[in-house]
């Protein structure tokens, strides 16, 4: 992590009314995932404990802190998404990535989550790839997608 | 003139590839040489049918979809840019039954107007609401919407201009709007259509509210798997300032949450907006007295807020006009799951399960026979056939131990086990509870404990009555509705598909 580019984002914030999540949301946006070492910069920054910083992050599902995988596939195993056989895709995934949910595969091309709901419940079941949603994914499909998404550039 | 087609660029139309309809018809525009414009819209919410293309013709739109990059030049060879005849066109849209028999007054514009035209947005009614409110008392404002009967369409159904009286009659010069964006339950996806396909409805319902209670600031909290939400409200935002409706009195902010289903929950929405971990706070006192950073703040869902500018527009009669009993004016059903047409559907309170999932659904997507709905999202009950015919009104569904919340409707076929969906219910408060209140925290895990071994033929009956003991504790005694409603879903399962429990 870049502690000044880190700092930077933090004081770009600082002043907002409740800042912390802004901020840990900046800096996972630059680093993809808040680095420990950026705890007692925030917690400086922000004049609240580390332990303020670290227990917010903790509770957040959204905030990693260790680094992601190089994509992250995000697959919803939420209600209407089981209705439509997420399960079934989501152990269609695991099996030809070898990436089991909440996992990074051993050559950090791919980190594999669950998510509770897209809002693309008309169109399940629904997965995000690197931040774009796609809606009726059969295995087959998620193949196609994973395929493009690996593909050395 | 030139040609007009409108596509929608909502998450779920683009999610099945309407990017890319547009630039395939971009490009044969350009190897044609035709002058015509592309204006990306929200969505209709015929989610069967998109990528939806819509034609603009002398007799109004007509729509061509569901379209694949395969079917273009025969479109073009068609001339649907006339508005003519081929495989994909489905006549007028507004023709359709699906939109025709409803009663579109929130989602008014949704699909129809360009989301980020402040001159479209006036063409089609926007600002009158708020023209007709600067010339109203904020008590007579926050009265209007009283008698609108509206009430919070983020699921609890507590009447919202009461909400507002409180708020207005609050001592202090500091108060807040907060919207809660945080559409978490699994079926719904209104308050995400209406972001991203009206978005200034909802600005003008927060100015409009910020009036009316005495309130100069306001706050979106977005939830973060809404991304395309997030660009589309900092766009809007940005524009309304510009045009003079934000910054004169009243300043809009929106937030990201950070995945947690928790921050649906006003309490710790309020608390995660401050910077903090989203855990619920103890009621009374109530947000409308003590709220956002201590001071009285008005928290109200996405669909409640867009409703608000129609409302005075219009008038609190128009509106409670539509509707049945206590459930007053229009209710978004979010039609989900294993369904065929699934889809928006805006009509008066009242309308039937049955109607909605076989008049407008279809049926199930597989084509098999239907065994549960899950009405309310994650917190709703599981109902089986024979409660179909309950109508879709809040109290008709608390009287079935069900609950309407903010009108998502998942149908499940016949492959369903109802075991595994009880289990999935406790599964998910235990991934999900904020861990302020022991029954939520602890409970759940025990839930999921207990449910094991029921779907593993491990002393059922002694399971069944821990699962049903944990339930009772978890209503009575949970700080909020995540641990005080898990008991829903997962008694109904058992309730209704007690077959599910004991299989061999």
């Amino acid at each position: 992590m870049d502690s000044a580019r880190a700092t930077a984002l933090i004081n770009e914030h600082s002043s907002l009314p409740g800042a912390l999540l802004p901020v840990l949301h900046a800096l996972q946006d630059e680093f993809g995932y808040i680095d420990p070492a950026a705890i007692p910069l925030i917690a400086q920054g922000l004049n609240i404990s580390e332990a303020d910083v670290f227990g917010v992050i903790g509770f957040y599902h959204d905030f990693r802190q260790k680094p992601p995988g190089k994509h992250v596939l995000k697959v919803c195993r939420a209600e209407s998404c089981q209705a439509m056989g997420c399960e079934n895709l989501i152990r269609h995934i695991e099996g030809t990535t070898g990436v089991k949910l909440g996992e990074t595969s051993p050559d950090r091309g791919l980190t594999l989550e669950a998510v509770y709901c897209l809002g693309n419940c008309a169109l399940s079941p629904a997965l995000m790839l690197d931040g774009e949603v796609f809606g009726r994914v059969s295995p087959s499909v998620a193949d196609v997608l994973l395929a493009s998404a690996r593909r050395p550039a | 003139m030139s040609t007009k087609i409108y596509i929608s660029i909502d998450t779920a139309a683009v999610s099945i590839g309407s990017l890319t309809i547009i630039q395939g018809i971009n490009q044969e525009f350009r190897s044609r040489g035709i002058d015509a414009t592309i204006v990306r819209t929200g969505s209709r919410g015929l989610f069967w049918l998109e990528p939806l293309v819509e034609v603009e013709t002398p007799a109004g739109r007509v729509g061509y979809g569901p379209v694949t990059t395969d079917a273009i030049p025969s479109l073009f060879a068609a001339g649907f840019l006339e508005g003519r005849p081929h495989p994909l066109c489905l006549g007028l849209t507004e023709e359709l039954p699906y939109l025709k028999r409803q009663q579109r007054l929130t989602f008014a514009r949704c699909g129809i107007t360009d989301p980020l035209s402040l001159a479209d947005y006036e063409a089609h009614g926007g600002f009158r609401g708020l023209r007709r409110a600067l010339a109203m008392e904020p008590a007579a404002i926050v009265e209007e919407l009283v008698a609108s009967g509206l009430r919070g369409r983020g699921g609890a159904g507590f009447p919202t201009g009461v909400k507002w009286r409180t708020v207005l009659q609050a001592p202090g010069p500091e108060k807040y709007i907060v919207c809660n964006a945080d559409e978490g339950d699994s079926g719904t996806y209104a308050d995400r259509m209406i972001m991203e396909g009206d978005p200034f409805v909802l600005i003008e319902g927060m100015i409009i509210a910020g009036m009316a209670v005495g309130a100069a600031r306001g706050y979106i909290y977005l939830r973060s798997e809404y991304p395309a939400a997030f660009r589309v409200l900092k766009r809007a935002i940005a524009i309304a300032y510009d045009g003079g409706y934000l910054g004169k009195g009243f300043d809009l902010e929106v937030r990201l949450g950070a995945g947690a289903y928790i921050c649906g929950e006003e309490t710790s929405l309020l608390e995660s907006l401050e910077g903090k971990r989203g855990q619920v706070r103890f009621k009374p006192p109530l947000p409308a007295l003590e709220g956002l950073f201590g001071k009285p703040t008005v928290v109200n869902n996405v669909i409640s807020l867009a409703t608000v500018p129609i409302i005075l527009d219009k008038g609190a009669r128009y509106y409670a006009d539509y509707g049945m009993g206590r459930s007053r004016g229009t209710l978004t059903i979010q039609l989900a799951g294993n369904v065929r047409y699934a889809g928006l559907i805006e009509t008066a309170f009242g309308m039937t399960l049955r109607e909605a999932i076989y008049d407008y659904g279809g049926g199930t997507a597989s084509g098999r026979p239907l065994r549960a709905v899950q009405v309310g999202g994650p917190l709703g009950a599981y109902f089986p056939e024979s409660l179909l015919d309950t109508p879709l009104d809040y109290e008709a569904f608390a009287e079935r131990k069900g609950l309407l919340g903010h009108g998502g409707i998942v149908v499940f076929d016949d492959t369903v086990d109802l075991a595994r969906q009880a289990r999935f219910a406790m599964e998910f408060c235990a991934i999900e509870s904020c861990g302020k209140c022991t029954p939520c925290r602890i409970g759940s895990t025990r839930g999921v404990e207990a449910i094991d071994k029921i779907i593993a033929n491990q002393q059922r009956d002694k399971n069944l009555q821990i699962v049903e003991d944990l339930c009772e504790l978890l209503q009575d005694g949970s700080l909020c509705a995540l641990g005080g409603l898990t008991p829903v879903p997962v008694l109904s399962a058992i309730h209704h598909f007690p077959e599910d429990f004991h299989r061999v």
